[in-house]
């Protein structure tokens, strides 16, 4: 357990010594505080005019909070790739995995402590986008339970994608491959989402495959613990992957 | 008395694809002993060093380090063991002490030792005056010594270093020469190399491979002894050693 969180503070720190992350949150903050503006703009000149002496009950959690963690959600799928894609292509371009192989920790310790890694900056990232919903709060009145459970889903959506990221790295000694590969894995499961709505083929299998489809309940409000197991199953399949690919390379 | 036995590695062998690399190696390390492992280039010296410190797995054949499995108790093996491979594992984008921290820790050094262990090692590879640089930033004869400093810091029983002073400068050769004779004063050390001077300035016993086989291993007068007999009396260490590998 020691070892764990040894590995994955300091690659978590190890983060933030390039510009990469800071760039990459930067760029993530400011795409995702235009959409926040549209969305708002949109919600007080469009709907709000339009509810005036009406008995409905949409609001601006509706409106504007589920569809900004959704947005977050399409483009961590682009950005997640390229955090994850050094936790080991870059190790091994740099030769310096062998540190952590001679080290007296296991393969589970190891690629726990770097998913660890990935795990916090995660948590940044949701803590960063969730400021913005939140932020609201001084206007008006939000539904928190529904702001709590699509951070949630956006948490799990973001640890699956750093899950699948990390094994991708663990196949490669190439960073740039890796983040190419996750970034297609990834969107493969998008497009399992989108063939399997289409009108013509739909297939609830293909739905339920695909790891979006699972999101869209925690932004709708509803903490399904199907969904739940499927990201939690998600990530556990790849932990386990990485470890084996790691053992079976040398 | 005989001296405790550190390393025993039995009949290794490793393919790499249908390349036969390590064809039926034994290697055997005492207490207190400096070996060097001799070859050209190709001849399965650094594979060699991969399987002693678990970075590869052998196909065939076992290794014990202090009596350890390092199959069977990896954890256990490896905490008996310090390696500094080829290209040294440096992060380069991290400063020497938060580094060397790093690496103590890893290695099951407690927070109550670690300034002690930081700063003993720093002082022995000569790193004090330099310890906020960022390693990306470091010569490459200071890079060698962060990578040898990593190996040591734990204090193994085994200290694994592979070619140690390839690209460094003749004072900065010295140096390291010098520090790898202090570590072998309480450990035991094996390294790879191809600069003969260096054998004979600092091991103890030589172990000679050629593609991938043991040619030859005894103490460096055994070698010479050997060989006078075959190429005649007084013949320099390059000649025996050009008459074995080709």
């Amino acid at each position: 357990m020691n070892k764990i969180s040894l590995i994955g503070l300091t690659e978590f720190k190890r983060f933030f010594n390039s510009p990469l992350a800071w760039s990459i949150l930067a760029i993530l903050q400011f795409i995702l505080a235009m959409m926040f503006l549209l969305l708002i703009d949109g919600f007080i000149t469009g709907i709000q005019t339009e509810m005036v002496g009406q008995d409905v009950s949409i609001g601006v959690t509706d409106v504007v909070v589920s569809r900004i963690y959704l947005w977050a959600g399409v483009i961590m799928l682009v950005v997640m790739p390229i955090l994850t894609m050094r936790s080991f292509a870059e190790e091994r371009m740099n030769k310096t995995l062998p540190l952590l192989i001679s080290s007296p920790i296991s393969f589970i310790q190891l690629v726990l402590g770097k998913y660890l890694a990935l795990v916090l900056l995660v948590i940044v990232v949701v803590v960063m986008v969730s400021l913005m919903p939140l932020s609201l709060f001084i206007g008006t009145e939000l539904d928190y339970g529904r702001i709590a459970t699509s951070a949630l889903g956006l948490f799990l959506l973001l640890t699956s994608f750093a899950a699948a990221g990390l094994y991708i790295s663990s196949l490669t000694s190439q960073p740039i491959i890796a983040a190419i590969a996750s970034f297609g894995l990834l969107l493969l499961l998008v497009v399992l989402y989108i063939s399997g709505t289409s009108s013509t083929n739909a297939s609830e299998l293909f739905v339920y495959l695909s790891h979006i489809s699972h999101f869209f309940s925690f932004t709708d409000g509803i903490l399904n613990s199907a969904d739940i197991a499927y990201y939690l199953i998600f990530i556990l399949l790849f932990l386990v992957l990485t470890v084996l690919r790691l053992d079976s390379q040398r | 008395m005989k001296k405790k036995l550190l390393i025993q590695a039995d009949h290794l062998h490793r393919y790499y694809g249908k390349h036969h690399a390590v064809n039926d190696i034994s290697i055997t390390l005492y207490q207190g002993e400096v070996l060097g492992l001799l070859g050209q280039n190709g001849a399965g010296k650094s594979t060699t060093m991969q399987l002693l410190t678990g970075n590869l797995s052998p196909d065939e054949g076992s290794i014990s380090i202090n009596s350890l499995n390092l199959q069977h108790q990896p954890i256990k093996a490896k905490r008996q063991l310090g390696y500094l491979p080829e290209t040294p594992p440096l992060y380069h984008d991290m400063r020497i002490l938060e580094y060397l921290r790093y690496c103590a820790r890893l290695h099951d050094i407690s927070k109550a030792d670690l300034t002690d262990a930081v700063n003993k090692v720093m002082q022995r590879c000569g790193l004090e005056d330099m310890q906020q640089r960022l390693i990306g930033n470091l010569s490459k004869g200071y890079q060698q010594r962060v990578g040898i400093a990593q190996a040591i810091i734990h204090e193994p029983a085994v200290v694994i270093l592979d070619e140690p002073t390839v690209g460094l400068d003749p004072i900065q050769i010295q140096e390291i020469r010098a520090l790898i004779k202090v570590l072998a004063q309480d450990h035991s050390v094996i390294l790879s190399t191809h600069i003969l001077q260096e054998v004979e300035a600092i091991c103890d016993r030589v172990h000679l491979l050629k593609e991938g086989q043991t040619v030859f291993v005894d103490t460096l007068d055994a070698l010479k002894n050997y060989q006078n007999n075959k190429i005649g009396a007084n013949a320099s260490l390059e000649n025996i050693f050009t008459a074995l590998v080709s």
